[in-house]
């Protein structure tokens, strides 16, 4: 009780990082019958809401379930909230919510009765966890359908009672394996709004695995992506998008060697992409207009000109591409 | 996360004490059992033969009743070891059916649907589960089997007096044991059979597989070979001859064959096996159900 209370105030209160990391992974590895499926990872994830990436076999889903304690590492650990995984697996089950990737339901239930059995697990008193189940499927949009069984449920119904059960005891970290699988736009719309609602609301903290670089995108602040159970890239979006690191995409025709020779002559960082495209990254007091003189001095048409980030995708199939990094 | 606010919102109200945890399981699963009007029903009658026990310890207890019945005392079963043992035997055979309709989709329901992990992802281990899943029979059964009969011990007690009482405690401990023995029995086999098979109806029919088939085979062994070892693999014998240890009325030498050798018939006595070996061979069964259902309790199984 007492760490629950602290650990929600801690989940609640404005700079966690000065408190102890959501997620700590010091050198974690798992090995499922002498094959490594996650290999040494490390790091630290503050964030509000932390996307798992990576493709399928990434072993994504084997890090949830090993810091919810169903697989024991081989070697390593890892801290929830400064919680071992292996230690404190039990408490940290109590503060915790999952929502697995599968179909995962008490068939023969209402959808009422189901949150309310898994709430009363969580410990909630009988009383207490009738009113919050009820509340946690109307806060899903379930409201309506709650007295239905579940085996009558639409995948997409099915998703929302997964997560009413993954929220109904109020944890401090939720994790959300795939939660948007099998649903159609504005089903997948309406969780999305859902989890960056939680988000932020700043009372629990969201790992959110996915293949969909839209869904992590859409919620997450920092990504963690795995590639044959290491990890390949960190990132955090939240900092990325607020240093505001933007470029500029030119399609040129003319002379592009000398275009680029003088737009490093006027301190501006560039590359050339391929044929006819440079990128620019504008330096110091330099402004478009003077990129248009430049063109013009050296007799180079600017047939496109386009503001430019470096997008999740990018990220995303560098690392797919690229070895092995770290936090 | 209040309704009218549809904000989400943390519980930091009280929470139950960790031990009790897994008595959700059991009183969300008769919820669930007692919806069926047949099963009520049958629950029911399985309290018919315990009235019919209490009627008996009445009638000894009755002069006007007899009277009336113009039955002798004498010709009444007498309330002794065997009296009780008999309905203990009785009583076995509702348990099991009860066991039969209630048991199979204990575990198989949460592993076909993928349940584990939502209940294992919270402060709830495998034992609890286990405990939870097995609590459901074990309340059930304790309800039709040892709680009645050691209150109709208690009735004969109070109206035989003391003395009657003092003499005969320790049939109130061999009908507890002996009935625990056969609910826990049954219980561990429910749920091993349960979580090894997924879907009910197969899961019924080894259980009934499980009982009928060894005592058949065994029996066959037993005549083959003129002796009661045969009687090893059937959990039926084993819990008589467990009983019978309990009550006070196990006899080793129990079966007389006549045996044709040729022409020349002989009698062979045939010895019960020990009593050592029924509790060894319970033991020995109860020891794989657990073993099974630690395999198969798992939030995820690892496909090597």
């Amino acid at each position: 009780m007492e760490l629950s209370e602290t650990i929600q105030k801690q989940a609640s209160l404005p700079d966690p990082a000065n408190f102890a990391p959501v997620i700590d992974l010091n050198g974690l590895s798992v090995t499922f019958g002498g094959r490594p499926i996650l290999q040494n990872l490390q790091g630290e994830l503050r964030g509000r809401a932390i996307g798992l990436l990576g493709p399928n076999g990434a072993g994504k889903t084997t890090l949830i379930h090993t810091l919810l304690g169903f697989h024991l590492p081989s070697s390593g650990t890892a801290h929830i909230f400064g919680q071992d995984i292996i230690t404190d697996a039990k408490q940290i089950r109590s503060f915790v919510g999952y929502m697995p990737e599968r179909d995962s339901y008490i068939a023969k239930m209402s959808a009422v009765h189901f949150v309310r059995l898994m709430a009363e697990l969580s410990g909630l008193p009988p009383e207490a966890a009738l009113e919050r189940a009820h509340e946690a499927l109307f806060y899903v949009g379930l409201g309506e359908a709650r007295y239905r069984s579940l085996d009558t449920y639409s995948l997409g119904m099915k998703q929302l009672a997964k997560l009413a059960q993954a929220i109904v005891h109020g944890p401090s970290l939720i994790f959300l394996d795939e939660p948007t699988n099998g649903l159609d736009p504005p089903a997948r719309q309406r969780m999305i709004r859902l989890v960056r609602e939680i988000r932020d609301s700043g009372k629990a903290n969201i790992v959110l695995s996915s293949h969909l670089l839209r869904d992590v995108e859409e919620c997450c602040e920092e990504i963690l992506i795995l590639k044959d159970g290491r990890l390949a890239v960190y990132c955090n979006l939240e900092e990325e998008r607020k240093s505001n690191r933007k470029f500029l995409l030119l399609e040129i025709r003319g002379d592009q060697d000398k275009f680029a020779e003088g737009l490093g002559a006027l301190g501006c960082e560039y590359a050339i992409t391929g044929d006819h495209r440079v990128k620019v990254v504008l330096q110091g007091g330099t402004e478009v207009r003077d990129l248009y003189h430049l063109a013009s001095q050296f007799e180079v048409q600017i047939r496109r000109l386009s503001y430019k980030r470096d997008s999740l995708e990018d990220i995303f199939l560098k690392a797919m591409e690229n070895g092995h990094g770290g936090l | 996360m209040a309704v009218y606010e549809h904000t989400y919102k943390q519980y930091l109200g009280k929470l139950t004490p960790e031990w009790s945890r897994f008595l959700v399981i059991p009183r969300h699963a008769f919820r669930d059992v007692f919806k069926s009007k047949l099963f009520t029903a049958f629950f029911v009658i399985c309290f018919l033969p315990l009235l019919v026990e209490a009627i008996l310890i009445y009638l000894h207890h009755n002069v006007s009743a007899l009277a009336i019945l113009r039955v002798n005392v004498r010709e009444l079963i007498p309330i002794d070891a065997s009296f009780f043992q008999f309905w203990v035997n009785f009583q076995a055979w509702p348990a099991y059916f009860v066991m039969l309709l209630v048991g199979p989709p204990l575990v198989s329901r949460d592993l076909r649907n993928n349940a584990l992990p939502l209940y294992l992802c919270r402060p709830f281990s495998r034992t609890e589960y286990v405990l939870g899943k097995m609590s459901v029979l074990l309340i059930l059964l304790s309800a039709i089997t040892w709680a009645p009969q050691l209150l109709l011990f208690l009735f004969q007690s109070y109206l035989e007096g003391a003395t009657w009482f003092i003499e005969n405690l320790h049939l109130a401990s061999a009908i507890f044991i002996s009935s625990v023995v056969w609910i826990l029995l049954l219980a561990l086999l429910s749920q091993a059979v349960s979580a090894l098979v997924k879907w009910r109806v197969i899961a019924s029919a080894g259980l009934l597989g499980i009982f009928f088939i060894p005592w058949v085979f065994g029996e066959v062994v037993n005549q083959m070979f003129l002796t009661r070892w045969g009687s090893i693999i059937s959990l039926g014998a084993l819990m008589r001859n467990v009983t019978s240890g309990l009550f006070g009325t196990f006899v080793q030498a129990s079966a007389q064959i006549t045996q044709f050798d040729g022409r020349v018939g002989r009698e062979v006595v045939v010895n019960e096996m020990p009593l050592w070996a029924a509790w060894l061979a319970l033991f020995v069964v109860c020891a794989i159900c657990l073993a099974l259902l630690s395999r198969k309790v798992k939030a995820y199984e690892v496909v090597r």
